[in-house]
């Protein structure tokens, strides 16, 4: 057990260097490519102030936001408020952006949970079911439809989702994580989850390709195997076999490979809150982007980094850690 | 179809889906800008026998308009595809030759890239170029070489390892001369099968930015942008703005993804006796 912990020590203090030196490459990278970019941030914030501003007061917030300081010493003063826990404040919704990525992070939260622990527990399954009937009907048809989920673009499923579902059903309201009008006090949990179906299906069933056809290749490998011979010689059935032989070996890699995806999830929440209208991390990063809002642009990129960061660190502690096989390699 | 065996069949396949891209590609470029302008009087009507995929609001034929957007797609897609390509040729085997610090410093960049959402670097990249053709081109050539170039290190670490390739080095030839008679060859189908693979993944990202409005600017005709207009009107049920053009890019998609399992099929030596 003493090695264990020692290894998780080790596992945790190495990791924890590495994630510090990505995450300072990310703001570099990050800060570097905003301040590149043609779009000239005080003249969107202008456009959307709406009144006409007299040069000299131009001149004044060009000033108060530093525009004319050179870039090092400007990505120096960004990164020492930053190490402050100050973030800025996000011009587009004027708060402060560390406010404004705890509150959309919770949304976010809620719908990426939600459609990575259905996609992880429907993949899982058909994963399962697919390797059990291998080269049968029901394999063929799960992996047909795995293979075209698999091309669809997010944003799209999602518009089907709204059109059927939404537009012609009127099962689910069109967008927003509340109903419209309603404050926020008042908002019932069953409304919150009636906002939050369509999303997290629509997310869910994106990366539930990935994990089903995981899983069920490794199922195959492990019924392949020379056990699972024996143990049909000994007369179990395919039920038993699943259980004892197959669920053990497969469970831990496909776990893995659903923390390992986060990027994915991310990436697919952005597309699901922009068609949804759904207030997240997403929506907010692509409106971050459109309106030239450098500071939320940027917090929201360093948050996502850390946030796949933290599900590769979790993927290798499982993999390394609790597998058995793998540790006693690592230990020997 | 039955005196042809497997990879005859592939390959006729494959060549028979390389021509229908092709032709879809080409006639995408046959249309005119203008020809896809419309009047208000042709606008917002469902699907018949004059505009198949019927019209948008402001009375464009969506199909002329799909056509076009899937050429411009298949243009980003294919270009950001050979660059990540070859840009994973490049870095895998600098990783796999390279020495011990080439290879850690290439495995932390690939971390990076691996590290932020694709979606949000595209978006910051092309954020940095100005939100245009180039910077969506740029953004998803960026991110797409991380796996491509892992795989190309394995295969050239595997060969290095071969009797033939220590044989030829006890021979006296040059790494150089190793890297282009040994290496080289045997990283062409893996290079291939790659490139066409991740040309689905470009396509599909492309739309995604472009549906953000990060992409190509919104006169032109682009499959994300189609899409994005046509969230505007789906409430008062024009479905066929949404569903025709999107079901044609998954189409596309498709058959992308089987051209890459053709030519897989045709290329891998290990198949060719099936």
């Amino acid at each position: 057990m003493k090695g264990t912990f020692g290894r998780l020590v080790r596992i945790f203090l190495s990791y924890g260097v590495r994630i510090l030196s990505l995450l300072l490459a990310v703001s570099i990278i990050a800060f570097v490519l905003v301040s590149a970019s043609p779009i000239d941030p005080v003249q969107q914030y202008l456009i959307r102030l709406g009144t006409t501003v007299s040069p000299e007061q131009r001149t004044e917030i060009e000033a108060y936001w530093g525009v004319h300081q050179p870039p090092v010493q400007r990505y120096l003063h960004w990164l020492s408020e930053l190490l402050k826990g100050n973030l800025g404040e996000s011009s587009l919704y004027r708060r402060p952006v560390s406010d404004l990525i705890r509150e959309r992070f919770l949304n976010s939260l809620t719908l990426m949970l939600c459609a990575w622990a259905l996609s992880g527990v429907i993949g899982f399954f058909g994963g399962c079911v697919m390797g059990m009937c291998r080269d049968r009907l029901p394999d063929r048809i799960l992996k047909r439809i795995c293979y075209i989920l698999s091309s669809v673009p997010t944003f799209w499923l999602g518009l089907i989702f709204l059109l059927v579902f939404s537009v012609r059903l009127k099962w689910f309201p069109i967008g927003f994580s509340s109903p419209v009008g309603v404050l926020s006090e008042s908002v019932t949990l069953w409304q919150k989850t009636h906002h939050l179906i369509l999303p997290a299906l629509t997310l869910s069933l994106m990366s539930f390709s990935n994990i089903a056809l995981h899983t069920r290749q490794k199922l195959i490998d492990v019924l392949n195997s020379e056990y699972v011979l024996f143990a049909r010689a000994r007369g179990e059935n395919d039920w038993t076999i699943l259980r004892r032989h197959g669920l053990r070996n497969i469970l831990f890699p496909a776990l893995t490979l659903q923390f390992a995806s986060f990027a994915e999830l991310f990436g697919g929440s952005v597309m699901a809150e922009n068609v949804f209208s759904y207030p997240g991390l997403g929506s907010a990063v692509s409106a971050a982007g459109l309106n030239g809002d450098l500071p939320l642009l940027l917090g929201i990129t360093l948050f996502s980094t850390l946030f796949v960061c933290v599900g590769n660190l979790i993927a290798n502690l499982l993999y390394g850690v609790i597998d058995p096989r793998v540790r006693e390699v690592g230990e020997s | 179809m039955k005196k042809h065996n497997r990879r005859t069949r592939a390959l006729l396949l494959a060549l028979l889906t390389a021509a229908l891209l092709l032709t879809i590609y080409l006639l995408g470029h046959l249309i005119q800008e203008n020809a896809v302008t419309g009047s208000f009087l042709t606008a917002r009507q469902p699907p018949s026998f004059a505009h198949p995929f019927g019209t948008d609001a402001l009375g464009r034929d969506l199909l002329l308009r799909t056509v076009k957007g899937l050429s411009v797609s298949m243009t980003v897609g294919s270009a950001a595809s050979v660059i990540s390509a070859v840009i994973a040729v490049f870095v895998g085997i600098a990783s796999a030759i390279g020495s011990r610090w080439v290879d850690s410093l290439i495995n932390w960049v690939i971390d990076l890239v691996m590290g932020v959402p694709h979606t949000i670097l595209i978006i910051l990249i092309s954020f940095a170029l100005g939100r245009g053709l180039k910077g969506l081109l740029i953004g998803i050539a960026a991110t797409h070489w991380c796996s491509l170039a892992r795989l190309i290190r394995g295969e050239v670490l595997q060969l290095r390892s071969q009797q033939y390739v220590a044989v030829s080095r006890k021979l006296g030839k040059s790494s150089g001369w190793i890297l282009i008679h040994h290496l080289l060859p045997h990283l062409v189908p893996q290079f291939f099968v790659g490139l066409v693979l991740m040309f689905p993944h470009a396509i599909l990202h492309e739309a995604s930015i472009s549906f953000l409005g990060f992409g190509l600017p919104p006169e032109q005709s682009a499959i994300g942008i189609i899409l994005s207009e046509s969230m505007r009107y789906l409430s008062i049920g024009m479905w066929w703005s949404a569903v025709l053009p999107g079901a044609t890019l998954v189409l596309i998609v498709l058959l992308i993804d089987r051209l890459g399992e053709h030519l897989r099929t045709i290329l891998d030596p290990s198949s060719a006796q099936e």
